[in-house]
């Protein structure tokens, strides 16, 4: 029945637009409140209450109403281009995404390695964009980070095959199932060799989605803002929907692959497997009954919350890292990829496989994982604990001072 | 109500696609515009062997020539760098020389496409079920049969040796990525930093 199916993609590929769409409005919200609070201001407070909640709605408002600007030098076919191409590069990584158990697009058999393949595609939009904009600012940002991305997917590709070949699948929802239960069965802490390529596979992930510390395409200190200098409106706003969607799709193959997908790494059951069947159900239709399972619903909820939840998580540390390091030199970047994350990469790749083929046979190292596992799970809670139980003493200077201080600091100030 | 075929009225609208941007990558003068003509004609390609259910070819077809074609449109954006937007002129010599290449190519295609049994329509293929990554790794070993399933992944050691074909496409596989390091060693010695033998450093 051609009709279902056409209804089923048609649904699927709504929610993932809407949910590249809703997390950008709430990335870029998060990344101004990070990026306050780091920087020892609050962010946005005025629209939409108390937290500035609707901050990013104002700005997409004032986007969309803005003047669309084409430069005259401009190649108009390839700047018209450049925009849909990167946001498309970025949304098609989705289609192959689980985000619970089961719950994807298409639920492929190769999903690790399409995401990549497409989401290689993205840095052709930003270099018809730096190219089209007849701009040697736009030129050199795009040139920049052509050669960033290239040479950065190298490392990214051979740290993602490090989990495939513990896991022996490229089937991201066959990978997910296989690391439930208690989050030592996370591919993380299988062995010594995945624990590091998580790490390397993140800052590559970093990297290949231009973020600082390794924004050198849009260095505004020399580049005015890079590839997309000429852009404004809706069509530059379509770069940042591009960003923060590969943002949320590298975070997600990273816990997938590593950090046990939408397993919560407490719960010693599936929610979705074990509520199956336990809520009831409703049939609905006469000719083509659908039986929707209540109990398989809300497992596969939670699922998707956790799975969120965890991708959000990753998202927040690569602000974090943003607002926390400074940019490099294009030389160092390079130099950072070719001369440590490659070699460090080819490292790993060697030592998971003799890892796997030689030593996986003694019966004693399959409790690493419980040792590396426990061991990061204690260094979590007394990272926690020291955080939550240490006075922080009241902040004497800048911004932070005269907030919680005010009114008295601001009389001494006038007084002096 | 008749619906059409979703799957046939897809791969019509991938193959035009794919076809008109082929023609449009010899149509455009701009060196820059043809390559991303050529970027949708190979990206078109890929999509539509998506669409018959062989999704690791089609990844590969997009990670190794649209990555081929990015670099393209590198050279080209580096070329036409001196000016904006140089255009390409062909000389009538060039012309007659593809025209009689595109022909014979043709006519091998005509000759391979007659002489083949066609079935009327292909099934469609659900994704998940499509031929598996592990089957093609298999048979990249010559693993003829897998049903003792090969347990290529770890260390638990097959019971009885896997049946092999004599052909196995491990060794040129091995010799064309010996090649290819060939290639990128003599590459990064062409473009390394030249110093002059003599010269203060």
């Amino acid at each position: 029945m051609p009709s279902l199916g056409l209804l089923i993609a048609i649904v699927a590929t709504i929610l993932c637009l809407t949910f590249v769409a809703v997390s950008a409005i709430f990335f870029i919200w998060l990344e101004r409140k990070v990026a306050g609070r780091i920087q020892d201001r609050l962010g946005p407070t005025r629209v939409g209450g108390r937290f500035g909640w609707l901050q990013t709605i104002a700005d997409g408002i004032k986007l969309l109403v803005k003047e669309d600007i084409i430069p005259a030098n401009a190649d108009h076919f390839l700047f018209r281009l450049g925009p849909y191409i990167a946001f498309c590069g970025a949304f098609l990584a989705f289609v192959a995404l689980p985000f619970g158990n089961g719950i994807v697009a298409v639920n492929m058999n190769v999903a690790v390695f399409y995401m990549l393949a497409v989401m290689s595609t993205e840095v052709f939009g930003v270099i018809l964009a730096g190219y089209g904009s007849g701009s040697k600012w736009s030129l050199f940002g795009a040139m920049r980070e052509a050669a960033q991305v290239v040479s950065y997917e190298v490392p990214m590709a051979i740290c993602v095959i490090v989990p495939i070949i513990v896991a022996g699948s490229m089937n991201l929802v066959t990978i997910g199932q296989q690391q439930g239960g208690c989050f030592v069965n996370w591919q993380m802490f299988h062995d010594p060799f995945s624990f590091l390529a998580f790490w390397t596979y993140f800052t590559c992930a970093v990297a290949s989605c231009k973020r600082a510390p390794f924004d050198l395409a849009e260095a505004e200190s020399e580049l005015v803002a890079g590839f997309h200098t000429e852009y404004s409106g809706l069509r530059w706003s379509f770069f940042f929907m591009a960003e923060y969607g590969a943002m949320f799709a590298v975070s997600g193959i990273a816990i997938l692959l590593f950090a046990g997908g939408w397993h919560t790494g407490f719960l010693p059951f599936d929610p979705s497997v074990a509520l199956k069947g336990e809520l009831g159900s409703v049939t609905v239709g006469e000719t083509n009954p659908w039986v929707i399972d209540f109990g398989w619903l809300l497992g596969n909820l939670i699922n998707v919350i956790v799975f969120i939840l965890k991708g959000w998580v990753l998202v927040f540390v690569m602000m974090w890292v943003r607002w926390t390091l400074p940019r490099l030199r294009i030389d160092q970047v390079m130099m950072a990829c070719i001369k440590y994350l490659l070699p460090i990469s080819c490292a790993l790749l060697l030592g998971v496989s003799l890892w796997q083929l030689a030593l996986a046979s003694f019966e004693w190292l399959h409790y690493f994982s419980w040792a590396l596992g426990g061991l990061c799970f204690f260094a979590v809670l007394g990272v926690a604990w020291k955080l939550f139980t240490t006075d922080q003493p009241p902040p004497d200077t800048g911004m932070g001072a005269l907030l919680q201080q005010g009114g008295p600091l601001m009389a001494e100030l006038a007084k002096k | 109500m008749k619906f059409p075929d979703l799957h046939a009225t897809l791969f019509w609208v991938l193959a035009s696609a794919t076809a008109l941007s082929a023609i449009s990558v010899v149509l455009t003068q701009n060196i820059v515009r043809s390559a991303v003509w050529l970027l949708f004609s190979l990206a078109g390609t890929a999509g539509i062997f998506f669409l018959v259910g062989a999704d690791f070819v089609a990844a590969t077809q997009l990670i190794v020539y649209v990555g081929g074609t990015l670099v393209l449109v590198i050279f080209g954006v580096m070329l036409t760098a001196q000016g904006p937007f140089i255009s390409m002129k062909t000389s009538a010599a060039e012309w007659a020389f593809s025209v009689v290449a595109g022909l014979v190519f043709l006519g091998v295609l005509l000759v391979t496409v007659t002489q083949g049994k066609w079935v009327g329509h292909f099934a469609a293929v659900s994704p998940a079920e499509s031929t598996s990554a592990v089957a093609l790794g298999e048979s990249l070993l010559g693993i003829a049969d897998a049903t003792p399933p090969a347990q290529l992944i770890g260390t638990a050691a097959p019971d009885q040796p896997l049946p092999r074909t004599r052909m196995s496409y491990l060794l040129p596989f091995e010799i064309v990525s010996v090649h290819l390091l060939v290639v990128l060693i003599g590459a990064a010695y062409l473009a390394r930093a030249k110093r002059r033998r003599g010269a203060a450093a």
